[in-house]
């Protein structure tokens, strides 16, 4: 057997099983043993070796018939926001504890169709909610990647973190994430990856639980620009059991992946240049522009004037949505069931049971949200920030007008910080995770992140493009550009 | 806006999350953080601007009003905590 099979991405993993230099049981072989090899990151919490086996002989015999879509016989991972039926499913939460969905998400179904293979379920933050993978029930993932040779566990960021751990650590050739604010991007830029949030409604939400309704989207976190355009193509697409997600046709991403941007035009908005930002970041930044400059696209100051209410907008419209998506965890139809005492009603049972099943964070913005709900707030909370939404919109709309084909930011505030060290900060410092990311997700555009280079300590730091709405291939294409300028390709250096 | 641990109380209540009595003044003081960092919306011009109720331009798709699937309690109630002849169980709820 090659060495190192679990390392491949998925383009040339695709390519071998197609040449039949590898199978698909070899590779699925591989990426198991290296998750039986790495338990210490905590980013596998659901095993399926045996689906993975079943799908791996299936996928090998459509690449002999010759019937095999790009991602045949490719081994991944999926977040366990992901409903995969009979595996267990619980958004990384006690109080879905045992929950074995009936069904599969629309997502997962048509990676499946196309022949992936799912290793197992990938760890993440309780329902979505965090920045730093440190909210699951299953306990924090650990990031590859270390300071130098100091030994202290960093956060592989949120909410995907599992996702971002096991690719990085190429236990998986790709995995699925989520993202909400930034979940996906966060994510991929503190371990080195890349991660793509596509338009709202690019793919069904059928079967992935939920958290903030008119933001969650489904998205590829991979090993390259290239990854990520053919497992967008497998994973989008309208699904009638989901009405927001759009009847469009899904093009084929990676046909479009010419590297050529001469013409394009990259704004730079003023706004995302923040106080406090590390030098090496604003230094990163100015490398990228100069890059895709230099790859001929024009490059133009923008201003996106609303973006400093985007945070705070978030954190009215995302909790006000799970207060409300989160009602269903109440102990009757899954999960969870507080022990009752004598005499306790209904109302005990839902108020213990949520008490027990939920995490403090989860709690937390569950209050928030029926806060900024409840009668005499809404109008003062809720409509103010969905009204600041529509004029954190129109922001783009206009930059986008005006001839903007894609903007370029960083993606994250900092590199990835130790497990534990926010313990003691307030809420609103882990917010602030997702200043670069959450706009994203209020205009409903995509974004990407990609990974541009190391920081003094040696640790990953990405750049974020954003794109028109439904304009992921040209999107994914001045990525592709970006990436090949950067030629970024360092891996963590194996201690696990 | 300052919320009191009378308010907290009551919004636990709502949100049906048991929080102890002597949970509630950090609570509070959790919610008086996130809400002052709200508060900066209050900075914005939002005049004439309506609510956004759909990020992308697009009419729902709809389809016919009928019974598409069905007929399975044991997949219904194969997850339920407690399932009594064919019903999900919780405590009496009428006295």
């Amino acid at each position: 057997m090659m060495a190192d099979l679990n390392a491949l991405t998925i383009a040339e993993a695709r390519d071998k099983l197609r040449a039949k230099e590898i199978s698909a049981t070899e590779l699925t072989e591989a990426c198991l043993a290296a998750i039986d090899g790495a338990g210490a990151l905590n980013a596998f919490v659901h095993h399926t070796p045996e689906i993975a086996m079943g799908q791996a002989k299936a996928a090998d015999a459509r690449l002999i018939a010759g019937d095999a879509p790009a991602m045949c016989g490719i081994p991944l991972g999926i977040k366990d926001l992901f409903c995969t039926k009979g595996v267990p499913s619980q958004a990384a939460s006690a109080i879905l504890n045992g929950f074995k969905p009936a069904y599969e998400s629309t997502v997962s179904q048509k990676l499946f169709d196309a022949g992936a293979i799912m290793l197992g379920k990938l760890n993440m933050d309780e329902f979505a909610m965090g920045s730093s993978n440190e909210t699951s029930t299953y306990g924090d993932v650990v990031n590859p990647w270390r300071r130098g040779n100091d030994s202290a566990d960093l956060t592989p960021g949120g909410s995907s973190g599992g996702s971002a751990s096991a690719v990085a650590a190429d236990l998986c050739l790709a995995a699925t994430g989520t993202d909400t604010g930034g979940s996906i991007r966060q994510p991929a830029a503190f371990v080195g990856i890349t991660g793509l949030k596509p338009t709202y409604g690019r793919c069904s939400r059928w079967g992935i639980v939920a958290f903030a309704s008119s933001l969650d989207q489904a998205g590829p976190m991979t090993k390259s620009v290239r990854d990520a355009a053919i497992m967008m193509e497998a994973m989008a697409g309208h699904d009638p059991k989901d009405s927001t997600s759009a009847d469009l046709e899904v093009p084929n991403f990676e046909a479009m992946l010419t590297g050529d941007i001469r013409g394009k035009t990259i704004g730079i908005p003023r706004e995302y240049r923040m106080d406090g930002m590390p030098d090496e970041i604003e230094a990163l930044w100015a490398t990228g522009r100069e890059m895709l400059q230099d790859a001929g696209a024009k490059i133009v100051d923008i201003s996106l004037p609303h973006s400093k209410y985007a945070l705070p907008a978030y954190y009215v419209i995302a909790p006000a949505e799970a207060s409300s998506n989160l009602a269903r965890y109440d102990g009757v139809r899954y999960g969870h069931r507080a022990k009752l005492a004598q005499g306790d009603g209904i109302t005990e049972m839902y108020e213990k049971t949520r008490a027990e099943g939920f995490g403090a964070e989860v709690q937390r913005r569950v209050m928030i949200g029926t806060y900024v709900l409840s009668a005499g707030f809404y109008d003062a909370y809720y409509n103010r920030a969905r009204r600041v939404r529509a004029l954190i919109k129109r922001d783009f709309d206009a930059v986008f007008a005006e001839g903007v084909d894609a903007i370029l930011t960083p993606a994250t505030p900092s590199a990835a910080f130790g497990l534990g060290e926010m313990a003691d900060a307030d809420p609103v410092q882990m917010y602030l995770n997702d200043v670069f990311t959450v706009t994203v997700n209020l205009a409903g555009l995509p974004g990407i992140a990609v990974p541009a280079g190391l920081d003094a300590q040696g640790l990953p730091l990405g750049l974020q493009l954003i794109g028109r709405p439904w304009a992921e291939g040209d999107l994914l294409n001045t990525a592709y550009a970006l990436e090949d300028a950067l030629g970024f390709v360092s891996k963590p250096a194996k201690w696990w | 806006m300052s919320i009191d641990i009378e308010t907290a109380r009551r919004v636990a209540k709502l949100a049906r999350i048991k929080v102890e009595e002597d949970a509630l003044p950090a609570l509070a003081q959790e919610f008086n953080t996130i809400l002052g960092f709200i508060e900066q919306l209050n900075e914005v011009d939002i005049e004439g601007v309506e609510p956004m109720t759909s990020v992308t331009p697009m009419r729902l798709k709809r389809r016919k009003d009928e019974v598409t699937d069905g007929d399975m309690p044991d997949k219904v109630l194969s997850n339920a905590p407690d399932a009594r002849e064919g019903f999900f169980a919780v405590p009496k709820v009428v006295e």
